[in-house]
């Protein structure tokens, strides 16, 4: 700590070189944090621990395979299954086709499965009491400019009521706020009643997408996942019982590997930025030659000169990586923003910070230590020499 | 006052960089040939373009001595375009993969309102009238080119890894099927038999899902279908399964429904007058569009996403080699400046310095832009990937390196390298001579 003076002046001794290797840096652990909050929050559904206390049951055959309505009292009376809910995909849209609203016919129960939405008392009791109620997220709220009391016309792309009308009327009664460990997206969700869409529905009466259940206890996932699928063997409505992690995460494999990309753009990314800042440090220790020698001359070690030029390279990647690190963050809320949560850029997590500095730590390691070697063999006299 | 001044050349400078780099981006190609050419001659004909060859020479000579520095705009502008090239290549794989998928001179009706076919309806009736409808193309015996199809989505497990469960396309077809898309062709075994649980597969789904080989059972829809045939198409319908409309329909307890009702019209024209007979028909409540129209609508958001994800991560990474250009030529001005101030002392005037340095700049940058282009090409083009369609199952595509964007990305290596350049070639113009004769 003593020699950070020293190592500060000497990164600093050539400012146009030092500030130009910076903004590289800045911009590659920019690019760093966007890209690591977006494969977060692409796999943010299959990691959060709420999602392993609940288990989806659905068609056993593919996703678009309903499910009949009459299996919940059924699956309620499996011992291990605490609560049981179930919904609907409505494949809504507002106003304009291109105005995709995530939305849910959903059992009475699904919120209370939900910790994660955080609804006003007093708003879902009004939910409760209004048949063609419905809530909202705070995002997708504010995206169309809906509060509490309007009445909204969604349309659904999938499913006309009996009279051949394919708009669905609703009454916003609340509007609810997500926990941290919320899955990504679920504040732009609306939730209405089942029974509505149930009543009103012109096909496929008595049916459910899915159901989920709260298992009394995680580590009974597979015994209950599988006894919920014995109710339905060899029946036209075979199930498949998985924790929501699994299920969340499967379908994320499916839009693609996200994580692969990721690794792939950044391996480029940092493969040049080492050879850069490398770079730098070469030139730099080159040109303090002299200096070093003078340094070793007055009763520096040669481990002293080997530490402090990897502590400059090291402090080199620090100070570019968390400005850029920094900026990732405050962009990210900016983009949510001023896109009206169309693009969800979520801010930075402490495992994509942790694992920033551990990589500023690395690359500087790395990057300095062929210019380290250098200074610690340096030989006094041939270096005051000039040889 | 001379800070000042100095300043107000600078901020002159970067605006008409801005301006340059605007211009340069939408330029043509055969705009930049143009340039290229114009450089030649003047770098041949003129008194001052010929000293600059010559200064450029002296400074290419020295590159030898400085390859690690120069590796690092070479390397920096590689990955750029590298990255940039890959991300646009899924875009237009994917893009072209659903765009070869539709033709003018077939049409796709499906319920009003229903943005994909797994969101469609249609009844036995609309079936029918959509069938005899003006403007539909009719075969030898008389009968029109259309097929009723149902499209249902399935759980297959993957083949790279069995535990995986992916969701794959199966479509129904009519009669007509084959008929109406004539690129779809049997490599392996046989057409499915109307009435019997049978299915032929598409090569593409074929390599992504286990056991989909000619021969093999399956069990979908709590039956067992046989495996047939095996087809290829080159489009989207490569991913899917296909079986007989009525013995799919049954599976999985679909009645008499169909999803959509594809047909051939008699010309690309005939779409207007098929269009308005079925609008204009009380009985039907359906949208029609040509498949050409359908499919590409289906790949504009991922296709708009992947550009501008690409867009996103190829500006910062180009501000990052922007300054590490910059980094490099300042140092390698600096190295030379005994030189360069020689040369000014002997009579040589700043355009031939200032020139010959960009000339530096750009040539390891088209390097760099080569290189990557080229690293891209070899591991990306036909590299085969899939993603999730509009009907919620597997859409198996390929990526597509092509020549437009091979260009694209030598138009941003030379950009960032034009950048890069210009600030130090400035700057060893307006090196003062004797300071610079003096320092050793």
């Amino acid at each position: 700590m003593k020699y950070l003076h020293l190592i500060w002046a000497a990164l600093f001794r050539r400012k146009t070189r030092t500030i130009l290797t910076i903004v590289s840096i800045v911009a590659a652990f920019l690019l760093f944090g966007m890209l690591d909050s977006v494969r977060t929050a692409f796999e943010s559904g299959s990691t959060s621990a709420v999602g392993a206390r609940r288990l989806v049951t659905s068609s056993r055959y593919s996703i678009i395979q309903p499910l009949p309505q009459a299996l919940r009292n059924r699956i309620a009376a499996i011992p291990g299954v605490r609560k049981v809910g179930y919904a609907n995909w409505f494949g809504g849209v507002y106003q304009d086709p291109k105005n995709f609203v995530f939305s849910y016919a959903i059992s009475p129960e699904y919120l209370d499965l939900y910790p994660e939405i955080l609804l006003d008392p007093a708003q879902r009791k009004a939910f409760d009491a209004t048949r063609t109620g419905a809530v909202v997220g705070r995002t997708l709220a504010k995206r169309y400019g809906w509060k509490v009391g309007d009445k909204i016309p969604l349309q659904s792309t999938i499913f006309p009521q009996k009279n051949g009308d394919k708009t669905w009327p609703m009454d916003i009664v609340g509007i609810f706020d997500v926990s941290k460990d919320a899955a990504n997206g679920l504040d732009q969700a609306l939730f209405f009643h089942w029974t509505y869409f149930n009543e009103a529905n012109a096909f496929g009466q008595g049916t459910v997408g899915w159901y989920i259940e709260e298992l009394s206890d995680p580590a009974l996932a597979d015994r209950t996942a599988n006894r919920i699928d014995a109710l339905s063997a060899n029946s036209p409505n075979e199930t498949k019982t998985q924790t929501e992690q699994a299920f969340q995460a499967s379908f994320a494999k499916q839009i693609g590997n996200i994580g692969l990309i990721v690794v792939g753009i950044m391996g480029a990314v940092f493969f040049t930025l080492i050879l850069l800042a490398g770079n730098t440090m070469a030139q730099a220790v080159r040109e303090r030659t002299s200096e070093l020698a003078v340094l070793k001359t007055i009763g520096f070690s040669s481990r002293s000169v080997l530490m402090m030029v990897l502590a400059e390279s090291v402090l080199l990647l620090l100070i570019g990586g968390l400005i850029g690190l920094g900026v990732a963050s405050a962009l990210g809320p900016l983009v949510t923003q001023g896109s009206g949560g169309l693009v969800n850029l979520p801010s930075l997590g402490a495992a994509t910070w942790g694992m920033g500095v551990a990589l500023m730590v690395l690359i500087g390691l790395l990057v300095g230590a062929l210019p380290a070697l250098r200074g610690m063999r340096l030989n006094i006299v041939d270096a005051l020499a000039g040889r | 006052m001379r800070t000042f001044k100095r300043f107000l050349v600078n901020a002159g400078l970067v605006i008409a960089l801005v301006v340059a780099v605007g211009l340069w981006v939408r330029m043509p190609w055969i705009g930049a040939v143009a340039i290229a050419v114009a450089l030649v001659f003047w770098l041949v004909l003129a008194r001052s373009g010929r000293r600059t060859l010559s200064v450029t020479q002296v400074g290419l000579s020295t590159l030898g001595q400085r390859l690690g520095a120069s590796s690092v705009i070479v390397i920096g502008i590689a990955g750029v375009v590298g990255v940039l090239v890959a991300l646009l290549a899924m875009a237009e794989g994917f893009q072209s993969t659903l765009q070869r998928t539709g033709s003018d001179d077939t049409a796709i009706v499906l319920r009003g309102g229903s943005q994909a076919e797994l969101n469609s309806v249609l009844g036995r009736n609309d079936v029918d009238i959509i069938s005899q409808a003006a403007g539909v193309a009719r075969d030898a015996s008389g009968k029109p080119i259309a097929s009723p199809e149902v499209v249902v989505v399935a759980n297959l497990p993957k083949k790279s890894d069995a535990s995986i469960e992916a969701n794959v396309q199966i479509r129904g077809v009519g009669e007509q099927a084959w008929a109406l898309r004539p690129n779809v062709t049997l490599i392996d075994g046989r057409r499915f038999k109307p009435g019997l649980r049978e299915l032929v597969v598409g090569q593409g789904a074929q390599r992504q899902f286990a056991g989909l080989t000619v021969g093999h059972q399956l069990r979908l829809g709590g039956q067992e279908w046989t495996v047939v045939g095996t087809f290829v198409s080159h489009d989207s319908h490569d991913s899917e399964l296909w079986g007989d409309v009525k013995t799919v329909a049954s599976a999985y307890r679909r009645g008499s429904s169909v999803q959509s009702v594809t047909a051939k019209l008699t010309s690309p024209a005939a779409f207007d007058t098929f269009k308005a007979a079925l609008t204009s028909d009380p009985r039907l409540k359906v949208d029609a569009s040509t498949t050409r129209t359908y499919f590409a609508k289906q790949s504009e958001n991922l296709t708009k996403t992947l550009r501008i994800v690409g867009l996103v991560v190829g500006i910062i990474m180009a501000i990052g080699a922007v300054f590490g250009a910059l980094n490099t030529m300042f140092a390698a001005v600096a190295t030379r400046a005994r030189e360069i101030a020689t040369l000014r002392a002997i009579g040589f005037r700043s355009v031939p310095v200032v020139v010959s340095v960009m000339l530096e700049t750009l040539l390891l940058a088209a390097l760099g832009g080569l290189l990557g282009g080229l690293v891209t090409w070899l591991i990306f083009n036909g590299y085969t990937a899939s993603t999730l369609g509009a009907n919620f199952s597997q859409v198996v595509f390929q990526f597509r390196v092509s020549p437009g964007l091979l260009w694209n990305g030598l138009k941003w290596a030379l950009a960032i390298g034009f950048i890069g350049g210009l600030f130090p070639a400035v700057r060893a113009a307006r090196l003062p001579v004797t300071t610079a004769l003096r320092e050793s």
